[in-house]
């Protein structure tokens, strides 16, 4: 490694990633097959998982270990040879740092799945070209889509088990276009590997010739990443109030929180949700210096012109761009509590830096994964079932449409007796 | 809006990840009674402080730094603790297993587990308990170790410190859940998304002060198997036949007990080399802790409350 080639390390920008599919379609194997290709995994740790005794210092080829011993870290999961909870992952090319996490195919490990997805902005759905379109994959996708993630790579696995059939893989292909269509879904990509020999995800091989598509790797090195949230309105969730009230600084006030979206630069007029009350940007503020302007998803601190009420939970927002406001909000809902959930239930919902108490006004619809047909009579929404919900809020909350903006327009639902997290909630 | 300013705002993955960080560390700060911060002086501890420091400028730190102290760390460690503290205005508190040292707890006569037991995790359960803590932020990382991978970055622990990995809550986008019981608390992870290479180029990219030991220099060092383990006056009558110290140009990839520690041979004697050189290696960083080793020794330990 040069000079030259340091700085291109901390010039990379992330990509976060998520793998979703049915039990048993490869996606540990694929997680130790990108490790193991790209070097992500260290000798020590393949040694660790190395299939026979005797190779004490080279592992030659992927094939010589269990490639999902290497991201099941769980005893019971090797124990149980399944995937429990999401084990989070680390590999960079000389393009690109990645974060993946490997989600549990089973059903009843979903909600692990929500956690995995939730900060994705790609996903690679594996399917096994055996099975072909499981209900696990139906759901996933689903909920992938409800997540608004926005690159959706389709991976066909386990080709060599179909022995590289085209035919296999683009009827696959066309029942996930068709799925994918009937709910607007727009960034489709399919393609066909085999993650144990390694076709196709990091190198061609030479058994899938009639796909002509980039790879697995390269599709990865090639997406968009961070979209366009500094094109988005300015929104800044305050997180705490800096006042140090020091020697040096005993007047000193400033509101701490990471910008959600927009930017925001000295000399911009804004005004703080819910007090109304309007003020003009004296400093950013950061450890480094002030700066003149600064953009999401930046961590500071601003400083005001006037002395105005502004505390934990409150939105800043540049004047005129104010986000929407409401004591009730419409919501499409992915439960993932034990206990379902009911029409007039409290809970609490945390909402950026803000948490209220909360009451299911309606259970609107329940989504059935397979037809994507709404229930209209549902009178709850047992765990990993998905619907539309209203929620009538003590409070109301500053907020955006899910698919405007991720970070204004989620929240999660807390369970008031167990402290647990319930509920993933996307606005609509 | 042109090509170029569009580009000028995108953060580098370094600074994406210290932004994720700093949203942590305050989320923490407002939604818990009573947090600390774990302090064990290697270099993720002055990531991590670092980080806490930026997330409250101008202010200082709202909690304070706890440093679970074996007694067994090198004494550069213990010089450069006392020194940066100072430096930067932090308020240390140091907590021992005082009844484990008493009885002569080493990992020589009691073994390397009992021995972690007894002064790492029951020293810091013991520590936390006494102050009162609700949160204690810690520097693992997620690749460091399988079972790490799979934890979360606020990781509920019950009233006797336990993690239980089948169970954990939910963790949805940057909504992080802070509400516990009595007696119950969370281990906040907030560079679970670093990797190693990242912790080296940050440390060289804000200039983080870090403990000499971590640079390459001609050490008095025995060679053990497949270790390099530093030799102390002290240790002469704990060679083995046939060990002779001698001068080795090494240094340490990860800090953790003298005695439990190995060095790696190496001629980084600045930032850059270090750098380069965690680029190219093909081994683990924790291959040098002997604590690790063993099937689920880390889950195992984790489950019992080590951090």
């Amino acid at each position: 490694m040069t000079e030259l080639n340091i700085k291109m390390t901390e010039e990379i920008e992330l990509l976060r990633l998520v793998t979703v599919g049915s039990v048993d379609d490869g996606k540990s194997t694929l997680i130790g097959r990108l490790l193991v290709d790209t070097k992500g995994a260290f000798e020590d740790q393949l040694l660790a998982v190395r299939k026979k005794k005797g190779q004490e210092h080279h592992i030659a080829s992927a094939s010589e270990i269990d490639l999902a011993m290497l991201t099941d870290g769980l005893s019971a999961e090797r124990e149980q040879g399944i995937t429990i909870d999401v084990a989070y992952r680390y590999f960079a090319t000389p393009k690109r740092k990645f974060i993946m996490a490997d989600c549990p195919g089973h059903e009843q490990y979903t909600r692990n799945m929500v956690t995995g997805a939730s900060t994705a902005s790609a996903a690679i759905i594996l399917i096994d070209a055996r099975n072909g379109v499981m209900p696990q994959t139906k759901r996933h996708t689903h909920i992938l889509a409800l997540l608004n993630i926005t690159h959706l790579i389709v991976a066909v696995n386990k080709m060599d088990l179909v022995g590289f059939d085209q035919a296999i893989y683009e009827n696959i292909r066309e029942e996930m276009q068709a799925y994918c269509d009937k709910q607007g879904v727009k960034n489709l990509i399919c393609l066909p590997m085999s993650a144990l020999d390694g076709d196709m995800v990091a190198v061609r091989g030479d058994n899938l010739n009639w796909y002509e598509g980039k790879t697995l790797l390269e599709t990865l090195e090639t997406l968009s990443t961070l979209g366009d949230i500094d094109s988005l309105p300015f929104r800044m969730p305050v997180q705490l109030v800096n006042r140090p009230q020091t020697v040096d600084l005993p007047d000193y006030r400033g509101f701490m929180g990471t910008i959600a979206s927009g930017t925001v630069k000295v000399g911009d007029k804004i005004v703080s949700v819910p007090s109304g009350n309007s003020s003009t940007v004296k400093e950013i503020v950061t450890f480094d210096g002030n700066l003149d302007e600064a953009f999401a998803p930046q961590s500071v601190t601003l400083t005001l012109n006037d002395e105005i009420d502004v505390s934990r939970g409150d939105m800043l927002t540049h004047v005129g761009d104010k986000a929407m406001d409401a004591k009730e909000l419409t919501a499409n809902v992915c439960w993932i509590g034990d206990e379902p959930l009911t029409e007039r239930q409290k809970y609490i919902v945390k909402h950026t830096t803000n948490s209220v108490k909360a009451m299911v006004a309606s259970i609107d619809f329940k989504t059935d994964i397979h037809t994507l047909d709404h229930q209209q009579d549902a009178d709850e929404l047992a765990m990993n079932e998905i619907g539309q919900i209203t929620l009538k809020l003590m409070k109301p909350l500053h907020y955006d449409r899910y698919v405007d903006n991720r970070i204004t327009g989620s929240f999660i639902m807390i369970d008031t007796f167990t402290n647990n997290t319930v509920g993933a909630g996307m606005i609509v | 809006m042109s090509e170029r300013e569009i580009s000028e705002h995108k953060l580098t993955q370094l600074k994406a990840l210290e932004a994720e960080s700093i949203h942590i560390i305050r989320e923490v700060v407002a939604e818990f009674r009573n947090p600390v911060m774990l302090y064990s002086v290697g270099k993720d501890s002055s990531v991590l402080l670092h980080l806490a420091r930026k997330a409250f400028y101008p202010a200082p730190l709202p909690f304070p730094l706890l440093h679970v102290d074996t007694g067994f760390k090198f004494k550069e460690m213990y010089q450069f603790r006392d020194d940066y503290c100072k430096e930067v205005g932090a308020d240390l508190i140091v907590r021992k297993n005082e009844d484990a040292i008493a009885k002569g707890m080493n990992p020589k006569d009691h073994g390397v587990a009992r021995c972690c037991g007894a002064l790492k995790t029951q020293g810091l359960l013991d520590a936390l308990e006494e102050g009162e803590y609700d949160a204690a932020f810690g520097g693992a990382r997620r690749d460091e170790e399988r079972s790490r991978a799979k934890e979360r970055v606020f990781s509920m622990r019950d009233e006797f410190g336990q993690w239980d990995p089948k169970n954990q809550r939910p963790e949805l986008w940057s909504l992080y859940n802070g509400r516990i019981h009595e007696g119950e608390s969370v281990r906040v992870f907030p560079i679970s998304n670093w990797t190693e290479m990242d912790v080296w180029l940050y440390i060289r990219e804000e200039k983080i002060p870090i403990v000499p030991l971590y640079f390459a220099k001609e050490r008095l060092m025995v060679e053990r198997k497949n270790l390099l383990i530093p030799y102390y006056e002290e240790m002469k009558d704990q060679l083995l036949e046939g060990e002779e110290p001698k001068m080795v140009m090494s240094r340490f990839r990860t800090l953790g007990c003298s005695p439990c520690t190995g060095a790696v041979r190496s001629d980084a004697t600045n930032m850059d080399e270090i750098v380069i050189e965690a680029a190219a290696a093909r081994r683990s960083e924790r291959e040098t802790r002997i604590i690790d080793h063993g099937s689920n020794s880390m889950e195992d330990k984790k489950k019992e409350g080590y951090f």
